[in-house]
């Protein structure tokens, strides 16, 4: 008895030690955030006197203040945010559809160098683009493809690390059955894919839809170098900008223009976290 | 039907996978043997054209050499490893805690789901608006952690966050741990998730306290996992360049200046050497491709062993039949 009721007693106090840490790190996790969303509603005076506070005296005035206060000067959110959107919408597309064919080819047919096309694949996954990038720059220097938004777009096709996830998915998931039924009936191989196997392939699509699409849209690296005209410019680079001297003291602006870069990912995340984190579990994996 | 029909199939392997071949020589393998191209050249320069410049035959790795003598790219070098053993001994740790404790079996604890989403949180949020929201976040004098650390007491002038190179790596390795911790728990709990429950009612059985389960069961079955979380982590790690290059840039000494940096910094600014910073992205690549390796043999390693014993049953099964 004596014995039990200690170990029910130890479990107690380990449960409030749990609940105390995830609590705090939960914290931890929204803290910034809520830095942020309040601060963009405070005047740069408010925030040198307390910058840890709710309190604002005027906050849609200071609101405004602080906008006027960035649009005049060389950020420009909506740039970033539509050059954004166009890169990271069609590299998802791309990547989505082509990724699904290739793992569709190494699934369903036997063909000599399936292994090894395989092999490859599983070898260069983990490759870094950064690595390679100053021959990447200069080809597309010398074609005259910088400052092209495509050039951050086409090579999507080309995904290694979707190919390999959705091939899992199908070896788990698509029985050549289906398939089978469907050549019965006279469909062609494209259209079986087409119709058939991509609708099969929609709980992978929609995990690896969201990695592709966050992972594109907060790529800095290959962007900054690349885009050297201001029209092109993404949103990472815009954020960039907000580093600079010109916003040294702008605390107010460089708040409201960090929140505007976040607010699109927060309402994608709070929609669809459950599946992200399970996504995460199935192996989705970003580097 | 049959066998003449299964032979024409074959070719749709070849034609759906196009489109990702033709992709990846272009725009993979022709940049890589370009990069290693130009590493073994004299191109530098911003007039220069890799027409006019020539190979370096009478000593070919010469830019090797220069890459290893520099002293910056040392620094950047010893910086990146350090960052990145800052952050991810911690996030091992931490993420393992959480693992054992949102896995036990014995207690569940409640709000895992809500706990889990907010932890990930940060992964999703652009490094780039993490690391200006944190500049303005460690600011110094009158930044939020000082505002609230003058309050408390705990300093008298405030902490100038970016002084120091290892202030600079604290916050910029605390800002890493902070994006990916949640990552690998997820991640982690998954290789939990997948261990044989039957495993674990043996540990039972045998009497096992939650911390000998967690330690002599749990963490054997998903070493795999831990090994994969550890190479993919240190493959990112090498890469790093989005925090570190806007968190306190050019202060405190360069002390968080990182080799992906160094590399942009040598081919964009100054002398642009293309050449310099060529031969600095082959060495990283084949350090890349040496870790890949190790994680390709680790993945493979755990399936062939599965098929081993796989064979082996089947054999005493056979065995067992001729015996009757």
């Amino acid at each position: 008895m004596a014995n039990k009721n200690s170990l029910h007693k130890e479990s107690v106090g380990l449960k409030i030690v749990i609940y105390v840490v995830c609590v705090i790190l939960a914290i931890l996790s929204l803290m910034p955030f809520i830095i942020m969303f309040t601060n963009a509603t405070r005047s740069t005076a408010e925030i040198q006197s307390s910058a840890i506070s709710l309190y604002s005296a005027h906050p849609i005035q200071n609101l405004t203040n602080n906008w006027k206060v960035f649009n005049g000067k060389s950020f420009d959110p909506a740039t970033g945010f539509v050059n954004s959107l166009i890169v990271s919408t069609c590299t998802t597309i791309l990547a989505i559809y082509f990724s699904c064919l290739t793992s569709y080819a190494l699934f369903a047919y036997e063909w000599k160098f399936r292994d090894a096309f395989f092999g490859l694949i599983v070898g260069i996954m983990m490759i870094p683009g950064t690595v390679t990038m100053i021959g990447f720059y200069q080809a597309a220097y010398q074609v005259h493809m910088t400052n092209k938004l495509a050039l951050l777009i086409i090579p999507a096709i080309a995904s290694p690390n979707m190919v390999f996830f959705m091939r899992q998915y199908l070896q788990a998931s698509l029985s050549m059955e289906i398939v089978d039924s469907g050549r019965m009936d006279g469909a062609g191989e494209f259209m079986i894919f087409n119709r058939i196997v991509l609708p099969l392939m929609k709980p992978a699509i929609a995990t690896q839809c969201i990695f592709t699409f966050v992972g594109s849209w907060n790529n800095l690296f290959l962007p900054q170098i690349l885009l050297t005209k201001k029209e092109k410019y993404t949103l990472p680079i815009e954020v960039a900008l907000l580093n600079s001297d010109i916003y040294q003291t702008e605390y107010g602006s460089i708040y409201l223009g960090l929140s505007l870069t976040v607010i699109p990912l927060l309402v994608i995340y709070i929609l669809l976290s459950r599946y992200i984190v399970e996504g995460v579990a199935l192996g989705g994996v970003k580097g | 039907m049959g066998n003449k029909k299964l032979v024409d199939y074959g070719k749709f392997g070849y034609i759906f996978s196009i489109p990702f071949i033709l992709a990846f020589l272009v725009f993979s393998l022709y940049p890589i043997l370009y990069t290693f191209y130009i590493g073994f050249t004299d191109f530098a320069g911003m007039a220069a054209t890799i027409k006019d410049s020539k190979v370096l035959w009478s000593e070919p790795f010469k830019n090797f050499i220069s890459v290893f003598k520099s002293n910056l790219f040392r620094k950047s070098f010893g910086n990146t490893v350090v960052i990145w053993i800052m952050n991810f001994i911690p996030q091992m740790g931490l993420a393992l805690l959480l693992t054992a404790w949102f896995t036990d079996r014995r207690s569940k604890v409640k709000g895992q789901g809500i706990f889990k989403i907010l932890f990930y949180m940060p992964n999703i949020i652009t490094a780039a608006t993490v690391a200006v929201l944190f500049t303005q976040i460690f600011g110094y004098p009158s930044g939020p952690i000082n505002t609230t650390l003058l309050k408390l007491g705990l300093t008298e002038k405030g902490i100038n966050f970016v002084l120091t190179p290892w202030r600079i790596k604290g916050v910029v390795a605390f800002i890493q741990f902070w994006q990916w911790y949640g990552y690998t728990m997820v991640i982690l709990i998954s290789g939990v998730i997948g261990i044989d429950p039957a495993i674990f009612e043996a540990a039972d059985l045998d009497g096992a306290n939650r911390v000998q389960t967690f330690f002599l069961v749990t963490l054997p079955c998903i070493r795999t996992v831990m090994l994969y979380t550890l190479v993919t982590s240190l493959i990112g790690g090498l890469n790093m360049f989005d925090i570190p290059s806007l968190y306190a840039r050019d202060q405190g000494d360069s002390g968080g200046y990182t080799v992906n940096m160094y590399i942009k910094d040598v081919a964009f600014t100054g002398k642009q050497r293309y050449n310099l910073a060529a031969a600095a992205s082959i060495i990283m690549f084949i350090i890349i491709v040496a870790l890949s390796l190790v994680l390709f043999y680790i993945m493979r390693d755990k399936d062939e062993a599965k098929l081993k014993k796989l064979k082996k049953q089947a054999l005493k099964a056979a065995k067992a039949k001729k015996a009757y």
